[in-house]
């Protein structure tokens, strides 16, 4: 109980910070710049498959779109987050986030009699002598077991999902955040970072929210996809790299968020970078860039860099290329994006 | 003896490995190999093994349908759902099955026996030979958000009973260390850990290792893929951390363009065949060690 409280308490100054550090940033920002009357973007990088370059890309848009767009940065990639270690970033918010729960089971008041084992369906109940306990790792808490118990014996209490974080960065301010090991609630701590940036992106007037995607197609991807006016899908061309695009362009579709595919690696295998060109083609898709393989992205990884730091190297030189592409859809008056065949086919 | 194989990181080289293994493990006759796709999300397995797919099963989660004649509309199912997929409105009831677990709460609170569960598909569940290998993959359904329940129900499906003799269960999980990745890890008897030695890659082989090692307590070893090329990172890490690195893939041209065409690197490259006798050799010594 006395744990709920402070958490609580935290929560509330969390909140009370966040909204003075909104004043401050509005104030410095309207003191800087001009208004804008520019709709404010917000564009989400996927892929599907994981280790395609979703993060290596991020980078290198953010500091090529910082140069004369002011941003708004967000990791929604709440399992792995890797953006903060390109960027550098400065921390100056930390707050525990708490969204679920899993039960309990009191031992004195715990008879034996089993039936929270019966009624959970996902085996989170474990016989231990006579009694039972819960496998937090397993609970989902669902409290089916507390409603049913006959002696009363089982409560729900907090399970903490994660931290959050805004960080300071050169190039704009980065919501991040890290899941606590195997947790189950990684889609809400994914919209809380996300619903956090957007708050600050709207204060501030920024004209781009970046966020950085997880892999895969489920929970997590949902949450960082909602409310996205662009999807940037980086693609690998190979067999399972063209079956997982397939499978997120389905995705993005099914949820009305318009897409547009960029290969990375691009050079490795010919006949799969034509696989992913006639997917888009038959997809009606834009294709909007080609990365070569580079071994610069690793060099400027190892040294916490984008790689567009790395200003003539050929992976650096297509980002650009990819940039320049992608800066009409900033510029875009409706919602759902500029024409869909508006990309330039590579 | 069941083997996860998990990385923090994606594209790190999970499938490579349990492909790769699978196929010199079985097709060597060093163990009777199952080999199950857990990344429901976006599988891969399939496509470098071409299974002969036999068996199919469709995965549902059941969500609560309510029979209004019954209702009294009090709103003990709105109350004891946690994941608000019930709510009651004046004589109304409204369901929302996306947000709905399954846990059967509702049905079982309701007084009156209003509410039936009926499934709700989340996707499907396949099976068949290929080769020597007995493979399964899970197929979550695109626009669903949920894939524990599709592994949960593979792995209760496909895993040989332990009166079968003991087979070699390889499983295949999805990146990240969030739920699905618990569900993949949860019941194995080791977890090989692929990363690759960049900053990328150890940071998140440290969150592996904290979630396999750490809060499942399971004794894990590392496998370094792409090995060569970053920095020493991960050396420096698993040495600190006292967990052994059982094998280093080289970054090697052929693997990457074996891999990318689909093909199962271990035919297009037999050198690597052995290394992987080996890896397979010291799992089971770090296996008996712990015991």
């Amino acid at each position: 109980m006395k744990q709920s409280v402070t958490l609580s308490s935290k929560v509330d100054t969390a909140k009370s910070t966040l909204g003075a550090t909104l004043a401050r940033l509005t104030a410095r920002v309207h003191s800087r710049r001009s208004l804008r009357t520019r709709s404010r973007k917000q564009w989400v990088i996927l892929s599907g498959k994981g280790g395609t370059g979703k993060t290596t890309v991020t980078a290198a848009l953010a500091h090529l779109a910082a140069r004369e767009h002011q941003l708004v940065l967000a990791d929604a990639d709440v399992d792995a987050a890797n953006l903060e270690l390109l960027l550098s970033p400065t921390v100056v918010e930390e707050h525990e986030y708490v969204d679920g729960k899993v039960a309990a089971i009191d031992p004195q008041l715990c008879t034996g009699c089993g039936e929270c084992a019966e009624v959970c369906r996902f085996g989170a109940i474990v016989a231990e002598g006579l009694n039972y306990r819960v496998d937090p790792t397993a609970c989902g808490g669902c409290a089916a077991c507390r409603y049913h118990c006959p002696a009363k014996a089982i409560s729900m209490v907090d399970s903490p999902t994660g931290r959050w974080f805004r960080s300071e960065t050169k190039l704009g301010p980065l919501f991040h955040a890290r899941l606590y090991a195997g947790q189950e609630s990684s889609g809400r701590l994914v919209t809380q970072v996300k619903q956090n940036a957007r708050l600050l992106a709207t204060e501030v007037g920024a004209d781009l929210l970046l966020i950085d995607g997880p892999p895969g197609i489920g929970c997590p991807v949902i949450a960082a996809t909602s409310g996205a006016n662009l999807a940037i899908l980086v693609a690998e061309p190979s067999v399972s790299g063209v079956h997982d695009l397939e499978r997120i362009l389905s995705t993005t579709r099914h949820f009305g968020v318009p897409a547009v595919v960029c290969v990375n690696k691009a050079d490795i295998n010919p006949a799969q970078t034509a696989q992913v060109k006639a997917l888009c083609a038959t997809q009606q898709v834009p294709l909007v860039g080609a990365i070569p393989f580079d071994t610069t992205v690793v060099e400027a990884m190892v040294h916490r860099q984008p790689v567009t730091q790395y200003r003539s190297s050929p992976a650096a030189v297509a980002l650009q290329a990819l940039w320049r592409d992608l800066e009409p859809w900033l510029e875009a008056e409706t919602e759902q994006g500029p024409d869909r065949h508006a990309g330039r086919h590579v | 003896m069941i083997v996860a194989i998990a990385s923090g990181k994606g594209g790190t080289g999970k499938t490579l490995l349990a492909t790769g293994l699978a196929q010199v493990l079985a097709a060597d006759g060093l163990a009777t190999v199952h080999l199950l796709d857990c990344d429901v999300e976006e599988p891969n397995d399939h496509l470098f093994l071409s299974p002969t797919l036999t068996r199919k099963e469709e995965v549902s989660i059941l969500v609560p349908k309510i029979d209004l004649a019954r209702c009294t509309f009090c709103g003990r199912c709105a109350q004891v759902c946690t994941f608000h997929a019930l709510a009651v409105v004046q004589k109304k009831v409204l369901t929302f099955p996306q947000l709905c677990h399954g846990c059967g709460s509702c049905a079982r609170q309701c007084a009156s026996g209003a509410i039936s569960e009926e499934p709700m598909r989340m996707g499907q569940l396949e099976a068949g030979d290929a080769g020597k290998i007995h493979f399964a993959q899970g197929l979550m359904d695109v626009g669903q958000a949920m894939a524990t329940p599709v592994i949960r129900r593979l792995k209760q499906w496909a895993i040989p009973r332990e009166a079968e003799g003991d087979p070699l269960v390889l499983l295949d999980s999805p990146p990240g260390n969030a739920c699905s990745v618990v569900e993949t890890l949860r019941g194995s008897d080791f977890a090989l850990l692929v990363t690759e030695p960049t900053p990328f890659g150890l940071h998140d082989l440290e969150i592996a290792v904290e979630l396999a090692r750490g809060e499942l307590k399971l004794p894990v070893g590392v496998v370094v893929n792409r090995d060569g090329v970053g920095d020493h990172g991960v050396d420096d890490f698993c040495a600190r951390a006292g967990v052994p690195i059982l094998l280093r893939i080289p970054l090697d041209r052929r693997i990457a363009e074996a891999y990318s065409a689909g093909a199962l690197w271990v035919d297009a490259i037999p050198e690597y065949r052995e290394p992987l006798r080996r890896l397979y050799r010291e799992v089971q010594a770090q296996i008996g060690g712990g015991q």
